[in-house]
Parts: C-alpha cells; sequence; structure tokens
C-alpha cells in the first residue's frame, strides 16, 4: 500500500505523478530530453541503460516498465532486455554500450564510483563527451525515479502482461501527459 | 579533472548544465518547485535542509555546501549549526517534525525500499501531511540524482566554504528557474 493517499487507479510513478503535477512535468520534460534522442545513443540503449540501473535498484516497476519500452524498440526482443538487465557482458550489445552500462553501474553505487579508467574505456570504444554524460545522467535520473518511486512504495502491477500495451504508448507518444490517462490495469 | 570537456571552468552542477542546457532546463526547474517555491506548508529552509542532509550522506561536497548554505541563510544561522543537523540531526535544536522527515530522507539516500511504514507514521504524529512527505522523499531522491551526476562526472567543487555562504543570498532570491550557470 502506498504510504501516502494517491488514486489506486494508476500504477507506480504515475499515480504519484497524479498527485503532484507540479513536480511531474519537469519530470516529464527530463525523460523526454533523455530517453527519446538518437543523437549517439539510440533511444533503445537509453532505455537498456535505465532498464539495468532500476534492476540494480531492484525497482519492480521501473525496470520492467523500462526493459518493456527497450523492448519496443528492439523488436521485441525480451531475451536480450533481460540479459542486458542482468548480465550485459554476456549480452550481444556492442562494447560501447558494455562500457557504458559499467559507467552507469557506478554510478548506482554513488557517483564517485566512476573511474578515469572507466571512462576512458568507453571513449576508446567510440563514446563522445555527450554520450558519457547522457549516460551518467540517465543512471542518476534513475536513481532519483527508483527511489521516488519505491519510497512511497507505489502500487506495482505483478501481471507482466499489463507492461507491453503501456510501452508501446510511450514508444509511440513519448512521456507526457497522456501517462496520467492512458489506462493499465494495477493488479 | 571533469571526465568529459566542459569547455567553460564552471563548478559544480554548472559545468554539466552548460554543456548540455536541455537537460538543466527541467532539471532546474524540478529545483525550483521542490526547492524555492513558496507555495509548500515545508519552509525553505527545511526544504534545503533535507537537500543538504542527504548530500552529505551520499559525501557529495559541492551539493552538500550549495544547499547547506541556502538552509544557512533561510534558518540565519551559522556553518557549525548545519553541521550539526548533517552530523547528527536527533541532537539538534529543530523541531520534531523536521527530525521525522529526515530519517524518511536519510532511508532514501539507502534505497527506495528503506523507508518503513512506522517512519512515516511518526511523521504524521508531528503533523507532516501526505503532501510534505511526498516531497521530502522526491526532494531526498532528486538529491541522490543531483549527487550522482556532480560526482559521477567528477566536476570541480571549490573547498572554501565562505564562496558557498556568499552566494547563496543570490540564489535564494532569484531561485532555480531562470538559472544563469554563467553567473
Amino acid at each position: 500500500m502506498p504510504h501516502i493517499d494517491v488514486d489506486r487507479n494508476l500504477p507506480g510513478i504515475r499515480a504519484l505523478m497524479a498527485f503532484r503535477p507540479e513536480t511531474a512535468a519537469p519530470m516529464g520534460e527530463l525523460a523526454n530530453v533523455l530517453l527519446r534522442d538518437d543523437e549517439g545513443l539510440s533511444m533503445a540503449e537509453r532505455e537498456l541503460i535505465a532498464a539495468h540501473v532500476s534492476y540494480l535498484n531492484d525497482c519492480f516497476y521501473c525496470h520492467q516498465s523500462h526493459g518493456a519500452i527497450a523492448c519496443e524498440y528492439l523488436d521485441g526482443n525480451k531475451d536480450l532486455v533481460e540479459q542486458v538487465k542482468k548480465d550485459y557482458n554476456s549480452a550481444p550489445v556492442s562494447d560501447k554500450l558494455k562500457a557504458l552500462l559499467s559507467i552507469a553501474g557506478s554510478v548506482q553505487k554513488g557517483g564517485k564510483y566512476v573511474t578515469p579508467e572507466q571512462v576512458e574505456r568507453a571513449k576508446t570504444l567510440g563514446a563522445s563527451d555527450r554520450d558519457v554524460h547522457d549516460t551518467v545522467l540517465i543512471a542518476a535520473v534513475f536513481c532519483m525515479f527508483n527511489r521516488y518511486v519505491d519510497g512511497l512504495a507505489a502500487t506495482t502491477p505483478t501481471d507482466l502482461s499489463t507492461y507491453p500495451p503501456r510501452a508501446k504508448q510511450v514508444a509511440t507518444n513519448g512521456y507526457g501527459a497522456h501517462i496520467f490517462s492512458a489506462k493499465q490495469t494495477v493488479v | 579533472m571533469a571526465f568529459i570537456d566542459l569547455q567553460k571552468d564552471l563548478p559544480g552542477i554548472r559545468g554539466p548544465m552548460a554543456f548540455r542546457p536541455e537537460t538543466a532546463k527541467p532539471l532546474n526547474e524540478l529545483a525550483e518547485v521542490l526547492l524555492h517555491d513558496d507555495n509548500n506548508t515545508l519552509s525553505r529552509g527545511e526544504r534545503e535542509m533535507i537537500g543538504a542532509y542527504v548530500s552529505s550522506q551520499n559525501d557529495c561536497f559541492y551539493c552538500q555546501n550549495v544547499h547547506g548554505a541556502l538552509a544557512q541563510h533561510y534558518f540565519q544561522c551559522d556553518i557549525p549549526f548545519i553541521d550539526a543537523i548533517k552530523k547528527d540531526y536527533q541532537s539538534a535544536p529543530i523541531s520534531d517534525k523536521l527530525k521525522a522527515l529526515l530519517a524518511i530522507a536519510g532511508s532514501v539516500q539507502k534505497g527506495g525500499k528503506y523507508v518503513t511504514p512506522e517512519q512515516v507514521e511518526h511523521a504524521r504524529t508531528f503533523g507532516a501531511t501526505d503532501r510534505e512527505i511526498h516531497d521530502t522523499v522526491l526532494i531526498a531522491a532528486a538529491f541522490c540524482m543531483f549527487n550522482r551526476y556532480v560526482d559521477g562526472l567528477n566536476t570541480r567543487a571549490p573547498q572554501d566554504r565562505q564562496l558557498y555562504v556568499d552566494r547563496a543570498k543570490i540564489r535564494a532570491e532569484e531561485g532555480y528557474a531562470d538559472l544563469n550557470v554563467y553567473k
């Protein structure tokens, strides 16, 4: 049960965002700028970083939601998404993305865990300054979203079939006002 | 030295904000609503103190000094008073309600699931509302982001703490919404 009185018909972060639209607006914009962008990193890569960090933070709602969105961009390759979440080193993704996921994993522990060697390695494999910046900020932002969702004990749907329909909506429309209105069964 | 070429030698979060203005805008708008907007039953000082406390728990020198100095500005106190709260808020001369909210913030810093129903109930007995609990959790979560952004890119933090105190007044007056990172 959520720690505060929010709309029970909305799952996860959406109930919290409906509770306080003033903070929801900049958070939605931040998600759009960081995740709905194909420059340097693809939208799929950005969502994979988000899903991996959320998995490390053990935030079920966020890693299911963003894993499902990554899946939308990856032609439904759910196995790949699950592999990146749990053990990206053995996943068939680029060495550059692996190096960036390693940086994201350090950010998840704390900013100071990122080493110059990790950054150098990512750059050697073709990561630009902007790619490194966006990786660090995506990882940091999910350390916020995950804590927001679990810190208020937001309702988390356990029925995994409810995530893909929502993911399709985000893949089509991005992160915006529709997240408050579109239906997702809370089971 | 910062891990990426931030072009301008700006301290702390202002470097990456200048590097990527597209993300700086919503980050500053979020800070404005959470920390500076007066449509809130938590005072600006209390909200900045929650930010400073979480930043100290995350060992982020830049953020804990920026936001500690802002709390100091609003509380009209000195650096040792803020340091005492960061070190041991339970023994500090602050309200029981703020202590209860700082306990929740401290749990969020470790991870969302560390917040207990008992902590929330405890805060309610001292008058905390749903929205105050919401804002406390989100401020703590937001600083877990800001701190990682600042330290994860290895940005530069001025070591002279008085510099932060000197800058706090202007930030209190101007807020965060239209923050000019070059000023």
